[in-house]
């Protein structure tokens, strides 16, 4: 990435406390559009507070958050999806009772037009529509719309999950630990969706404990460790021994 | 015969689009039931089917059962169950509960009788309105308390059913009347007891069965030319046939003659409510963001939470929804009981509620539900009742049999989860 460029998504000096427990310090980094950036760490390294932080669940005690060069405050999630940033929970943020269709569109929903749509009335058929096509377009092909999502194996539902992500994203998709608990080749696939994003200019933070997922989709790799960056190198300097030691701080 | 037609001459229409269902010939149509039952998703079919069973063993044992003044007189009773678990609905969806809705219904058709009647005179429309925005008042009252206090809906629910009950025997009390008080007055008398004209009983039935069947039809069509997934004809047909002969048979049985002296016949009123709510409720959780919302929040709150859903926003919403249509259920029972007293089963009214909606279908686990459900359930509660009363049985029997039907529907709501959901 060239010195030049505008980064898509910054963060500086973010920190955050939990009571005493101080959960990030000090965190920044740069990231750019069309990059796959690996964010790896222990448990209670602080990556999941650092994607709470972007995602806007919550705000951070210290720090700030430029997104495609503007700086920005999260009051909630809404604010920083409005903002181009799609964040892909590890427990699904899907609703089990809800279609496909309707998950997709979950919080965006298309109303429609005229006097009806101000009343609230839904536009369904449009909005169905419109998820076959973008579903289509991630090569995720599911089963028919009238499902609900608590009908869809593990790997269907994070199918569906990535591509509401990689649907609505303008910027930047976080992923926590999107090939956790699938196999072998539904995680090939999601890696596959990674790549497809990556190719639509969008930037991707892939969180994940399987190093060599992380090693083979992603550009650069940023390691926590106890809430502060310990290393931010292209993936192309790591080995699987190294990425570890740096995980574990036991050979650095 | 009829069915089998439609299916062949409708299913070349169906061959454009890009759904396997729609290719099936009938005797595919058991099978498709059999998957959707095995995955908890069969419907009301069953509990419809258990309905008529119960009917017709009535029917054997008491020829009075299927007369058209007993199934008048069962749906009246009905009613109340259908719409206090109409109300329950609202929140189970949610995984939420309210048990002081039965006392809510009384304190509100309280409010309506007292201020009616005695020395207050005030013209039905004030009362009734009055009596509506008390029961608001106290399903936000929950609803703030649950929320923003983050308190479990089953205590604070709890204590209202306590407190409300004091607040109904106070205000009853209060009154000077003995502890009862009478409908004298004729709107709120006539909810129950007044008719629609056998004209009109046809004009609703037949608009209601005609708007249904042709939203239907339209639908399937407009989403078969847009090559989205639509339901089989034959299933549709059977669909539109199946309200079709409930619609006539309906309307023979209001329409027929009851009285036993003079005339009597048409569509009470109260069944008017109970469609008018349950069509309402029905089109804003199908058909409007609120209603998806809820399904949403009541499945996985913090996926709603997370795609920017006001989460609180929405659970007030259904508190609110609970109270008015609690406050209904009030007006219609003080119309049935022709008043109100110090000492109406409130408790037992809003569990029989709970169960209405349950043995429909609705999940006390939160977001599986519908209005639909609560009518099916309250129609099973009210048939166990009636039957069980003709066959001279008393409230020992009609006790244990509600409570069979209730595990049994319970266990296969329980069994349906556990074959549908894939562990998250």
């Amino acid at each position: 990435m060239s010195s030049e460029k505008e980064p898509i998504l910054e963060l500086r000096h973010i920190s955050k406390s939990y009571g005493s427990v101080r959960a990030l310090s000090d965190v920044s980094f740069k990231a750019y559009a069309g990059e796959v950036i690996g964010l790896v760490g222990d448990n209670g390294a602080g990556k999941s507070s650092l994607i709470k932080t972007i995602s806007g669940v919550h705000s951070p005690d210290e720090g700030e958050i430029f997104v495609d060069g503007v700086q920005r405050h999260w009051k909630s999630p809404h604010d920083s999806m409005a903002a181009g940033i799609e964040t892909l929970y590890q427990d699904s943020g899907l609703a089990p009772d809800l279609t496909i269709g309707a998950n997709i569109f979950l919080g965006r929903e298309v109303k429609r037009r005229g006097p009806l749509g101000r009343l609230g009335f839904l536009d369904q058929r449009a909005m169905e529509r419109r998820a076959l096509v973008e579903l289509d377009k991630v090569g995720i092909t599911v089963p028919p719309s009238k499902r609900t999502v608590s009908q869809l194996s593990g790997g269907q539902r994070q199918a569906v999950a990535i591509g509401r992500a990689v649907m609505w994203a303008k910027h930047v998709i976080i992923l926590d630990e999107p090939t956790n608990h699938l196999g072998a080749r539904q995680s090939q696939e999601v890696l596959k969706v990674i790549r497809a994003a990556r190719e639509q200019g969008i930037c991707v933070l892939f969180i994940s404990h399987t190093l060599p997922h992380v090693l083979e989709v992603t550009d650069r790799i940023i390691v926590l460790r106890l809430g502060r960056v310990v290393r931010d190198s292209l993936t192309t300097d790591y080995t699987v021994e190294s990425l570890l030691g740096t995980i574990t701080g036991l050979n650095t | 015969m009829t069915t089998e037609k439609v299916s062949e001459t409708q299913s070349s229409v169906d061959e454009g689009a890009s759904h396997p269902a729609g290719k099936s010939a009938s005797n595919n149509v058991i099978a498709l039931m059999m998957t959707r039952f095995r995955r908890g998703d069969s419907g009301m079919i069953p509990i419809v089917i258990g309905l008529f069973v119960m009917g017709i063993y009535f029917e054997t044992r008491s020829s009075a059962f299927l007369s058209v003044g007993n199934l008048t007189n069962l749906a009246i009773q009905a009613s109340i169950f259908v719409i206090l678990g109409m109300a329950e609905v609202w929140l189970l969806l949610l995984g939420e509960i309210d048990l002081s809705a039965g006392f809510t219904a009384g304190l509100g058709g309280a409010v309506a009788v007292i201020l009616v009647d005695l020395q207050f005179h005030w013209p039905w429309y004030a009362a009734l309105s009055t009596a509506l925005l008390v029961s608001v008042a106290v399903g936000a009252l929950w609803g703030l308390l649950v929320i923003g206090l983050r308190l479990p809906s089953f205590i604070v629910t709890l204590a209202g059913q306590f407190g409300l009950q004091g607040a109904l025997i106070w205000v009853v009390d209060s009154q000077g009347t003995g502890g009862t008080i009478s409908v004298h007055e004729t709107v709120l008398y006539n909810i129950v007891y007044g008719n629609l004209t056998p004209l009109f009983t046809w004009i609703f039935i037949v608009g209601t069965v005609a708007i249904m069947s042709f939203n239907m039809i339209r639908k399937n069509a407009r989403r078969s030319a847009q090559n989205l997934e639509s339901q089989p004809t034959l299933i549709l047909g059977m669909k539109v046939g199946g309200m079709l002969v409930a619609g006539v048979l309906a309307g023979w049985v209001f329409n027929s003659n009851r009285g036993t002296f003079t005339k009597l016949n048409g569509m009470p009123y109260a069944i008017v409510v109970v469609g008018v709510i349950l069509a309402a409720s029905t089109f804003i959780l199908n058909k409007t963001k609120p209603g998806r919302y809820l399904y949403a929040i009541g499945g996985n709150a913090e996926a709603a939470r997370r795609a920017g859903i006001a989460v609180d926003r929405y659970r007030m919403l259904a508190f609110v929804l609970t109270g008015l249509t609690s406050g209904i259920a009030g007006l219609v029972y003080v119309s049935q009981l022709n008043g109100i007293s110090d000492g109406i089963q409130g408790g037992t009214l809003v569990l029989y509620a709970v169960a209405s909606a349950v043995i429909g279908g609705t999940s006390l686990f939160g977001g599986r539900g519908k209005m639909m459900h609560a009518l099916i359930g309250g129609f099973v509660i009210a048939t166990i009742y009636n039957g069980l009363a003709l066959l001279q049985f008393g409230s020992a029997q009609q006790y244990i049999a509600t409570a069979l039907v209730l595990l049994a529907a319970v266990t296969i709501d329980s069994l349906a989860r556990r074959g549908s959901t894939i562990v998250k």
